[in-house]
């Protein structure tokens, strides 16, 4: 069969915007929302469960740092394309410290004591591991940051 | 948060009734199993099939149960499905983990030693 014409009305090509406050249980919620709609519901497999793990990550970020768990509005728009999930989070919370984004460097290297090993810091590592265009921006009282999570795997 | 424990005679295994553990989760995570564990054997096996999503609190959280067990007591780890077991690659936490492919294999390993 041939390839199939992509169409404007392809879901692989919709695009999702949603709003919502930055708090583990709603993201947890939004999270679980998005994840039925297009563009994320046609994803597969592993790009499904990668792209749910960096939206999670970026967005558990916005709370506890960002807002430092006092809650605040994050909006997220996600824009289905056949090359990857372009990615848009944007907040009104504090600014990354001195303007730039986390090295997500791991937080330990192997053979390290039981008492010294770490029990968070892994986060960043996660986004940069999983996703390529990272591109941070403060605008105008504005955390904006965009993404690409690559697709088809 | 609901766990279901099972004791044998050197290994206590803890099965994870939820599909999550995440950033809403995790602490409650951490005082439950603090508290199955409290007069745990020598080997403790985190059961993971049914979880579907680990995020980096999540995995934050079973760090700190391994240390919360301290050195006499082993935190080992099955049934990783693949998104889980690639959190734990992507982290290196697969070097500081013992991670068995099904119960039955863990229960027989920590049988035999």
């Amino acid at each position: 069969m041939p390839p199939q014409p992509v169409s404007d009305h392809d879901p692989r090509r919709s695009s999702l915007t949603l709003v919502f406050q930055a708090d583990p249980v709603s993201i947890r919620q939004a999270l679980q929302g998005m994840l039925t709609c297009p563009p994320l519901s046609c994803l597969r497999g592993e790009d499904r469960g990668m792209a749910e793990l960096v939206l999670a990550e970026v967005l558990n970020n916005v709370a506890e740092h960002a807002y430092a768990e006092a809650g605040g509005k994050v909006e997220i728009r996600l824009d289905g394309d056949p090359r990857g999930l372009r990615c848009l989070v944007v907040d009104e919370g504090r600014e990354m410290p001195g303007g730039q984004l986390p090295e997500g460097r791991l937080p330990c290297g192997p053979y390290v004591a039981l008492d010294d090993l770490p029990e968070g810091g892994f986060g960043w590592h996660l986004i940069r591991s999983l996703c390529a265009d990272l591109a941070y921006a403060r605008v105008d009282g504005q955390n904006r940051l965009a993404f690409v999570l690559a697709t088809g795997s | 948060m609901q766990l279901k424990t099972q004791t044998r005679p050197k290994v206590i295994s803890v099965l994870v009734m939820e599909d999550r553990i995440d950033a809403a989760t995790a602490i409650q995570f951490k005082e439950r199993m603090r508290d199955v564990t409290k007069d745990a054997p020598a080997r403790v096996v985190l059961d993971l099939a049914r979880v579907q999503f680990l995020d980096s609190s999540g995995l934050g959280a079973i760090v700190a149960v391994k240390k919360l067990l301290g050195p006499d007591r082993a935190l080992e780890l099955s049934s990783l499905t693949p998104t889980v077991e690639k959190v734990f690659r992507l982290t290196r936490m697969d070097t500081v983990f013992t991670i068995h492919p099904s119960l039955e294999v863990a229960v027989a390993s920590a049988a035999s030693v």
